[in-house]
């Protein structure tokens, strides 16, 4: 990443926040104080194995259920939502 | 402490551990052995849906008594049995199926189930994820789901604080003629034996008239709110009719966690294979063809599971005419969750000689020697040669 490189806006939980490019979504969440999914009794999850595999980095991103954050990148504009299976789509 | 039982019963599965529970709490001294544990089989593998079915008059008795005797059991289940009283909504396509719905009321109302017409705008409100422009549903509001592995587990627990005595782990290889005989060479002697087995009820016992009929499902992460019914096609009793090919179904059941369950698919002769694509791709595209969004969730799962289906769609329950000390309960195919608590009672009478709420002459497992006999007297070689 080049210094001074421009920075992305999005926002996590209706919140905006500033990443650098090339942050995965799970990192921004980290970043933010907050967790990914919540298990089915309401614990709150985080990531664990940060490729992809463990499904506990799970978040709602643009509407869509179920993304796992930690393999993807941040995006100008992305909403980033960690209620993630407790509304209707 | 292997000797002396008045039951063993082979076969810890809902229907198994429902028998053993009645057993014991009618007193009688209690085995029950199974290679996989409790709930391992069918049990794990089907929705849990607690449904009344109006296939036949003897099938509409059984499953109306035993979701009622659920709905008692109820209160006292724990919290991870997951008993909801969700509803059933048989959902019609088009006019011709509304006429099904009609006649369909008419049948519960004779047998004293509540259930409301819905037209095609009330559909659509009751689930508005069912594609727009169905003709309508009949609600069963007293339907139910529950997490069959786990209500299993209860039912067992319960006939163990009766004083009832397990053995799992090891496989059963013989059972018949008051005893029962583990891999090991362990013979456990029983005044009665009952196979409880469900789809592998004919390894004990070749001759039943029980095949393995396989069935897919598949678990979609969370999506609360997506369904609130359990939704089935009115056109399902055409796939569970179809004995000769194989068939799907629009059947999907909404969990408490929020996840959804798709089915259905059913086919003979795929003992131990590896779960068939085309059927599976099917299934699900007969589920997106009622909700049109199902193609935009996430399944994390899917599973076979191996229905005990006989030739008249009814199960075998009671004495086994070819040995005086077996008696069967198993032949549920695709209702034996619903109908457990209902068998238990049945066996039960059975074994006691008493009488039960409904007439057990329907499911009693003689009626395929009597056919049999009857099909031999009316050949003429066979009546005068």
């Amino acid at each position: 990443m080049a210094e001074g490189a421009r920075k992305i806006t999005l926002t996590i939980n209706g919140a905006a926040m500033e990443v650098a490019p090339e942050t995965t979504v799970a990192c921004a969440v980290l970043m933010a104080d907050a967790h990914t999914r919540s298990s089915i009794s309401g614990e709150p999850r985080a990531p664990l194995c940060g490729m992809g595999i463990c499904m506990e980095c799970r978040v709602s991103i643009d509407g869509v259920h179920h993304q796992r954050s930690c393999q993807i990148l941040c995006v100008a504009g992305m909403r980033v939502s960690t209620q993630e299976g407790l509304s209707t789509r | 402490m292997t000797e002396g039982f008045d039951v063993a019963i082979v076969g810890a599965g809902i229907v198994g551990a429902a028998c053993a529970r009645e057993c014991a709490a009618h007193g009688l001294k209690t085995a029950v052995l199974d290679a996989a544990g409790v709930g391992g089989g069918a049990t794990a593998a089907g929705m849990g849906h607690l449904v009344v079915m109006d296939d036949s008059p003897a099938q509409m008795d059984l499953t109306r008594w035993s979701v009622e005797l659920w709905r008692q059991l109820a209160p006292e289940l724990p919290p991870q049995a997951e008993f909801e009283t969700r509803g059933t909504i048989w959902v019609a396509a088009d006019d011709e199926e509304m006429a099904e719905v009609r006649r369909k009321q008419k049948l519960y109302s004779a047998a004293g189930i509540a259930t409301e017409i819905l037209d095609s705008d009330a559909l659509a409100q009751a689930e508005p994820q069912l594609r727009p422009g169905l003709a309508g549903g009949l609600l069963v509001p007293s339907d139910a789901v529950l997490y069959p592995p786990c209500a299993a587990a209860f039912l067992l627990q319960k006939a163990v604080e009766l004083g009832a005595w397990t053995a799992m782990g090891k496989r059963v290889v013989a059972a018949g003629d008051r005893r029962v005989l583990q891999e090991d060479g362990t013979e456990i002697r029983a005044q009665f034996v009952v196979n409880a087995c469900g789809a592998n009820a004919p390894s004990l016992m070749p001759s039943l008239p029980v095949r393995k009929r396989r069935g897919h499902l598949v678990i979609t992460e969370r999506y609360p709110g997506f369904a609130h019914h359990q939704l089935v096609e009115l056109g399902y009793l055409k796939s569970a009719h179809s004995l000769a090919t194989d068939s799907v179904a629009f059947n999907v059941q909404p969990r408490q966690t929020g996840q959804l369950l798709i089915g259905s698919s059913r086919e003979f002769d795929a003992d131990d294979k590896p779960v068939n694509h085309a059927l599976l791709g099917w299934m699900v595209k007969r589920a997106q063809e009622y909700m049109p969004a199902i193609g935009d969730l996430q399944a994390i799962r899917v599973w076979t599971g191996y229905r005990a289906a006989t030739p008249d769609k009814l199960p075998l329950i009671g004495p086994w005419p070819e040995d005086e000390s077996v008696f069967l309960a198993t032949g549920h195919e695709g209702l034996g969750i619903t109908t457990s608590l209902a068998t238990a009672k049945l066996l039960l009478a059975s074994i006691t000689g008493k009488k039960t709420a409904i007439a057990a002459e329907p499911y009693l497992p003689g009626r395929f020697l009597s056919r049999l006999h009857a099909d031999l007297a009316r050949q003429p070689e066979a009546a005068h040669g």
